[in-house]
This record gives structure tokens, C-alpha cells and sequence, in this order.
């Protein structure tokens, strides 16, 4: 079913490049990141790049594609499989002065990492008292796939969001992948840069500038994909095409959806969602994680204590199930959010007449 | 690779002996009698980018028979390993492994089942040299590669096929997948995504075992636990931190390496510093043996000794199958990276085609008996795939069970209900 309306939605986001001089060429999000990489480690002899299948293999989902060759096998290192041994090893590395990128083949094998993530990488700047930076970038995709069950389909956004000292990236498209990536791997703390499987192979429109290799995206800045007027809808990762997809619908109802990509879910962009609420007097979060203590529960809170003079209705919050994922596609379907999930929910918030489903 | 003046000590009960890589290595498995079973030389695919790896080759290593085998041997006068009702069992379980994987590839191209589907073509001969020995109440902990193992222990095909078809009749409901096989029942404890992760818990079964036995005193609890898992597992520390307390404890555990010399696309010679893995059992406190994993009967002899040795309270073992995989890391690898000539090579090493000749050649089954039993196993699997198709999908109300053993407080509503079976649950948003 995932596969299905991503296959069909066609990305309402074109709209929004209309802040760049032109849009003529496309690109997928792989070819984005890629690109990134690319041009990172060319510009810069301390960038390099290890994990698990990314050098021979070309990438497990074929990111780091043909850069074992341009780069050698000195700055492109395969790795044994030991999550927990190679973070370290980038942390260790990043402490004296280089630059590592660390796949995840996905980001659910960082958990057999998170000791380095969260103990050696995000708290050492501030244990040492500023001596001691980390510029790593831990990479790889998150969230659902589809079809593989309980462990291998998780969203860990709100983890890794939760812990001071790490800086947390959710890219959508092309143009957030290029520029965030670049962003990530030239910032000098620890940054999480979250991808998302289902997305590799989609195609965005890119401008000349997102192409330029000097391009860069400001790390904690949200960007508005679709401006309206009556409801707010904050999204991350594939959830931003959803949502874009639903804001599509509501338009042909009248109802005019402000979408907001928020590309870093830390630092959070905290005003620009504000200002967004208290235009739209209204708020959906998606997110395809956890509902309890999530993304969302942080964004209504940061609406709450700042806007909350302007709420014309109760925030709503959509979220995956809370329940590990299950394998059978009909549960799977069941347990993320869809785009009738968010369209129904922007609706209740415009009109109070449909019946609320049963409250968390 | 230099493997010269190495002090190999065992720990347990042999005086350190010092060797060179081109001697053959007696492993000090317990009432060894140092019968050499040599195995080919795994041909090293051509090191394409090598500044780190070394240009490794295997030195000869042997496994060891028991004397149990020994003795039985010499009281057969066929000087036989098997009986020939045992030797239709093993080949029954191998052909059901092998039909029923190939089965699934079918069904994964048909679009019946989805995501990962890791297949175990190949490898038959551990599985089923090893399983076949256990009794129901001894474990099995597995990982993604696991409907064979499933299958071995006697896990109904019709469940395993189910599940994967995400279907209600599967041995977990369509909640688990093609990853996640368990069953109660048969004592599989999963069915493990990621690497390492089985090991432990299979640890921990082990350390049940003993605990019930000599803590709650029960005096029937000696059931053995088996952890399989692969080459590219064994430079996990997981895999290092349990052999360690596994010995300590002397814990009724064998862990059985299926090394298939893939990890991936990673080649296990790539991947680590000494690749013989079953060195490290020694280092550890326990035997550590290297058998040829595409032959059923030295895999059964190994994995008996192993077995009873855990069973009779001895400790754990370390056993490293050689085998391949006959097929991609999983039906969406491209598979490009295996050199074709290594291929070749193992494919001429099928462990089927190798038991079938020796059954035939010791006369223990007609070509008939064979055939039978294929026909037998292919209506099985008919059976099984039509039950599959057949079976209704998981409910929605299903959605929000088993998340926890006392769900009080979570998904359920103040009628008792889980809320997803509450006529509004899908009006709203998809928590609950
Ligand atoms: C912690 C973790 N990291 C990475 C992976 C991805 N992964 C799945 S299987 C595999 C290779 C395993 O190779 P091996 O242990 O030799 O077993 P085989 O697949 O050959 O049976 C990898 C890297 C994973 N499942 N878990
Ligand atoms: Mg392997």
C-alpha cells in the first residue's frame, strides 16, 4: 500500500521552488545524497565515509555508489559488521580532527550503536568543556520500509531528538537531501542525518542552485512546501509528501493547508511553526513514529506554551500505531499513518461538526 | 596468512601445543580420537581492492569424531554412519528444506509475501545435521535466514508458509515474518533480524537450563540450545561476549557458525583478521571444531558429540560449519559480487546431491525411495502454500494485541475492548 501512493503522488512540492530562478532539471533523493558526498569528500581530504557494504557493494541501497572508486578503499572503508565497534572508531576519529560519515545500513542497527551516539559523540563537547569537538555525521535510512516487520521498521526520530548535544536531520526531497547532507557533514558537532528508504529512488525537481556545489542548507531552519491559510500541518520525512498530498485534497474542498517540511527535528524551528499556528489558528502533526512522546507531542507543546491564544481548535496529532510494526501488509497498512489519516484530522480541525475519533 | 609460532592452548584439557599454518590442526574436541576430515580449500575470490585485506588462505584444520561414532562404527558391520531409516529422515529434512525455499522464491515473485526473504539453499546440511539430533523440548535460536531451521524442528510447513504469506494460521499470527519465526511449541525462540542479537538470547536459554536444573532442582531440565548464525556474525562482540560467559558458566550451548563466506556482499576474508572462526573457541575455554558443512553425516557426527557433551553439563561448544549459499543474500540481491568459478565450485559440493550418492552407493535407498519422498514433500508443500492463500488475513482487532503480556492501560478502552475494535478508531488518526 506504501508503495502505491507513492508511486501515484505526484509532488505538489514543485510549487514551492518557486524561490529558486529556474526548476528545469530533477533528481532523486539517492543521486541527491550521493552527489552530496560526493562533493564533500572532494572538497574536503578529512571527509570519509565507512559502515557496512558501502565500498564494493556500492551501498546496500546504492548511496555511496561509484565513490569507492573515485575515492579508494583508504577513505571509503567497508566495514565488519559491528555497529557498535565502527561508530565508536568514527567517534574516536572525529575527536582527532577528521571527518567520518557513518552508514547505518539502516538505523535500526544503530541501536547497537547508541552507546557512541548518545555517551561518546553527543556529550563530549560539553564533558570536555569545549575542547573536544565531534564532527560525525551518523547517515542511513529510518522509519517504515515496507514488509519487513518489527525490527526493521521503525522510526528513531524522536530518540535520538530526545538527547542534548546531537543535532537531528529529516530530509524530504532532492534539495533538502543535497543540502542538509552538506550541512551535516560540514557542521562541527555530532549530527543524526535520517533517510528514508521508500524514498531513494523518487524524483524531485532541482535548481541551479541546489545543484552548485557550494549549495547548503541552515541546519534548524523548516521550510514552507505549500502555504494556506486555515490549517497548519507539520510533517517530516515521506510524511511531508502526505501531507502534501492531503493539503491537495482539502484544497479541492476549500480548505487551503499550510505544509511545513520541518527538516530538522533538532534544533526544532520553533517559530516558524508558531507563526504558522497563529496564522492557520489550527495544527496537524504527522509523524510516522510512536505517538507517545514523539515529535509531534513536542510541537504541541511548543504551540501550547506559545500560541496558545490563537488555537481556534484542539491540536490533532497523527502518529504510527503503538504497536511494534506488524509483517502482514493489511496490519502494516494499519499502523502508519495514511494521507486520509491527516485529511480527516485537518477537517475536524475546520469543522468542528465531524464526530472526533475516540481521544488517546 | 601467517599463522606461524601461534601457541594454541586448550584450555580444558590439552597441554599448549605450538604449530605452523601448514600443519594440520588437531582441534582438542572432548573424547576426540583425531580422525581427520579434511576439508577443500575455499577458493578466495580475487582481491579486488585490497589494502587492508590480507591475502588470506585456510590452513588445513580438522574436525574430530567422537568416540561415540567410533564405537558404533565398529559394532555395524557396514561400518555405516547412519541407519537407513535415519538416512531417509535427513534426506526428507533437507528436501523439505530445499522445496520449501524454493517454493518461497516462487511465492515472492507471485507477490504472496514481502520485504526480506532471506533463503537457505545450500546450507541443508547444518540444519539438519544438527536439528535432527535434538529432542522437542531443546531450543533453537535462529535468525533471519530461518524457516529451514523452523522447518527442522518441526515446525509445521503449513505455519511457516503462512506466516510468511502474512496470513492469521501462521506460527506468529502474520505478526513475525519471514525474519521472526518462533514457536513455543517446537522451543524456536526466533527468528532474529539483527546480527548478533540471537546469541545471547539463545545464552540465555542455555543459562535457563542450567538454572532450573541445579537452582529449582529439576531434574529433567537438561535441554541443549543451539545458536546458529553466520561468518559475518562472528566479528559481532555479541558473539565474543557469550562465548566468554557461556564457558565461564559452563553453559549447555553449542554455537554453530554457518559460514557461508558471504556477508552480504562482504567476503568473510575481507571482513576478518583470522578467519577461522573456530579458533576461537579454544580462546575461550571450549573445544572449537571446523567441519564441512555441505556434508550431512560429518555435520551429524560433530553436532552428536557437541550435543551430548552439553547435555551431560561439559559446556559449550564452538562449531564451524563450511557451507555456501546457493542463492543472494536475499531475493532483492543482485548478487554480483560472488565470482562465478566459486559458485560453481560449491554448487558441485551440494550437500543433497552429495547424501544422495551416499545413499546410494551404500545401498540405503533405491531411487524409488528418494523420488517418494520428493513426491511426498512437494504435495506437502502444495498443501501448505494452498492452506496459506487460503487462510483469512489477520483481523484489525489484532493490531493492538500482544504488545504486552498484561496490556491493562494500553490500546484498551474502559469497556475491556482494545480501542481498534472500537467503530471510531479509523475515523481518527492512527494512534490509539
Ligand atoms: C546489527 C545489524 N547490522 C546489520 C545488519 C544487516 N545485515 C543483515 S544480514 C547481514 C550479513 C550477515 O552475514 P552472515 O552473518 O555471514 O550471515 P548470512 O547472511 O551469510 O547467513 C547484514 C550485514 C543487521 N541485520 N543487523
Ligand atoms: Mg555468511
Amino acid at each position: 500500500m506504501l508503495r502505491a501512493i507513492r508511486h501515484k503522488s505526484i509532488h505538489p512540492a514543485f510549487c514551492a521552488f518557486r524561490a529558486f530562478s529556474s526548476a528545469a532539471k530533477e533528481m532523486t533523493v539517492r543521486d541527491a545524497l550521493n552527489s552530496a558526498l560526493d562533493e564533500e569528500m572532494s572538497a574536503d581530504p578529512k571527509v570519509f565515509l565507512m559502515g557496512e557494504e558501502v565500498g564494493e557493494y556500492q551501498g546496500a541501497y546504492k548511496i555511496t555508489k561509484g565513490l569507492l572508486d573515485k575515492y579508494g578503499p583508504e577513505r571509503v572503508l567497508d566495514t565488519p559488521i559491528t555497529e557498535a565497534g565502527f561508530a565508536g572508531i568514527g567517534v574516536g576519529a572525529a575527536y582527532y580532527g577528521l571527518r567520518p560519515v557513518v552508514e547505518f545500513m539502516t538505523f535500526n542497527f544503530s541501536m547497537q550503536a547508541i552507546d557512541h551516539i548518545i555517551n561518546s559523540a553527543a556529550k563530549s563537547y560539553y564533558m570536555s568543556a569545549g575542547q573536544i569537538s565531534v564532527p560525525i555525521v551518523f547517515r542511513g535510512p529510518n522509519g517504515a520500509a515496507a514488509g519487513v516487520g518489527a525490527q526493521h521498521s521503525q522510526c528513531y526520530a524522536a530518540w535520538f531528538a530526545a538527547c542534548p548535544g546531537l543535532k537531528v536531520l529529516t530530509p524530504y526531497s532532492s534539495e533538502d537531501a543535497r543540502g542538509l547532507l552538506k550541512a551535516a557533514i560540514r557542521d562541527p558537532d555530532p549530527v543524526v542525518f535520517l533517510e528514508n528508504e521508500l524514498l531513494y529512488g523518487e524524483l524531485f525537481p532541482v535548481s541551479a542552485e541546489v545543484l552548485d556545489s557550494s549549495f547548503c542548507l541552515p541546519i534548524g531552519k523548516a521550510k514552507i512546501e505549500r502555504e494556506g491559510k486555515d490549517v497548519t500541518i507539520t510533517a517530516y520525512s515521506k510524511m511531508v509528501g502526505y501531507a502534501l498530498k492531503a493539503a491537495d485534497i482539502l484544497a479541492k474542498e476549500g480548505i487551503s493547508a499550510e505544509v511545513i517540511n520541518l527538516r530538522s527535528i533538532r534544533p526544532l524551528d520553533r517559530s516558524t511553526i508558531n507563526a504558522s499556528v497563529r496564522k492557520t489558528n489550527r495544527l496537524v502533526t504527522v509523524e510516522e513514529s510512536f505517538p507517545q512522546h514523539g515529535v509531534g507531542a513536542e510541537i504541541c507543546t511548543s504551540v501550547v506554551e506559545e500560541s496558545f491564544g490563537y488555537l481556534d481548535a484542539p491540536v490533532e496529532r497523527i502518529a504510527g500505531a503503538d504497536v511494534p510494526m506488524p509483517y502482514a501488509a493489511n496490519l502494516e497498512r494499519m499502523a502508519v499513518p495514511q494521507v486520509e489519516d491527516i485529511v480527516r484530522a485537518a477537517k475536524r480541525t475546520c469543522h468542528r461538526s465531524v464526530p472526533l475519533a475516540a481521544t488517546a | 596468512m601467517s599463522l606461524s609460532a601461534t601457541k594454541f592452548v586448550h584450555p580444558i584439557t590439552t597441554p599448549p601445543t605450538s604449530r605452523s599454518s601448514d600443519k594440520p590442526l588437531f582441534s582438542t574436541f572432548f573424547g576426540s580420537n583425531h580422525t581427520k576430515l579434511r576439508f577443500n580449500k575455499p577458493i578466495v575470490a580475487a582481491q579486488r581492492r585490497s589494502s587492508s585485506a590480507a591475502s588470506t588462505s585456510f590452513s588445513p584444520v580438522v574436525a574430530v569424531s567422537s568416540d561415540v561414532v567410533k564405537e558404533k562404527k565398529l559394532k555395524s558391520a557396514s561400518n555405516l554412519l547412519i541407519t537407513k531409516e535415519e538416512g531417509l529422515v535427513l534426506y526428507e529434512d533437507m528436501i523439505l528444506g530445499r522445496f520449501f525455499e524454493d517454493m518461497c522464491a516462487q511465492m515472492y515473485y507471485r507477490g504472496k509475501m514481502f520485504g526480506f526473504v532471506h533463503l537457505y539453499n545450500g546450507q541443508e546440511a547444518v540444519s539438519t545435521g544438527f536439528i535432527k539430533l535434538l529432542k522437542k523440548e531443546d531450543y533453537v535460536v535462529s535468525t533471519y535466514r530461518d524457516h529451514v531451521h523452523a522447518l527442522s524442528k518441526g515446525v509445521p510447513a503449513r505455519e511457516v508458509m503462512s506466516e510468511l504469506f502474512g496470513k492469521a494460521t501462521g506460527c506468529c499470527r502474520g505478526q513475525g515474518g519471514s525474519m521472526h519465526m518462533f514457536s513455543k511449541e517446537y522451543n524456536l525462540l526466533g527468528g532474529f533480524a539483527f546480527i548478533g542479537e540471537g546469541i545471547p538470547v539463545a545464552t540465555g536459554a542455555a543459562f535457563s537450563s542450567k538454572y532450573r536444573r541445579e537452582v529449582l532442582k529439576e531434574p529433567g531440565a537438561d535441554e541443549v540450545t543451539l545458536a546458529f548464525f553466520g561468518d559475518g556474525t562472528c566479528n559481532n562482540g555479541q558473539f565474543y561476549e557469550c562465548l566468554n560467559m557461556a564457558a565461564l558458566w559452563k553453559l549447555p550451548i553449542v554455537f554453530v557458525v554457518e559460514n557461508n563466506l558471504w556477508a552480504i556482499g562482504m567476503s568473510h576474508l575481507r571482513a576478518t583478521s583470522d578467519p577461522q572462526i573456530w579458533k576461537k573457541g579454544p580462546a575461550f575455554g571450549m573445544p572449537g571444531v571446523h567441519v564441512d558443512g555441505m556434508d550431512v553425516l560429518k555435520v551429524r557426527e560433530v553436532a552428536k558429540e557437541a550435543i551430548e557433551r552439553a547435555r551431560r553439563g561439559e559446556g559449550p561448544t564452538l562449531v564451524e560449519c563450511e557451507t555456501y549459499r546457493f542463492r543472494g543474500h536475499s531475493l532483492a540481491d543482485p548478487d554480483e559480487l560472488r565470482d562465478p568459478a566459486e559458485k560453481a565450485h560449491y554448487a558441485g559440493r551440494d550437500p543433497i546431491t552429495a547424501f544422495k550418492k551416499y545413499l546410494f552407493d551404500n545401498k540405503l535407498a533405491s531411487e524409488q525411495e528418494l523420488k517418494a519422498i520428493d513426491k511426498k514433500i512437494d504435495e506437502l508443500l502444495d498443501d501448505a502454500v494452498e492452506f496459506a492463500d487460503e487462510s483469512p488475513l489477520p483481523p484489525r482487532s489484532q493490531l493492538l494485541e500482544n504488545v504486552f503480556a498484561d496490556p491493562k492501560g494500553f490500546g484498551i478502552g474502559a469497556d475491556g475492548k482494545y480501542r481498534c475494535e472500537d467503530p471510531k478508531f479509523t475515523q481518527g488518526t492512527a494512534h490509539v
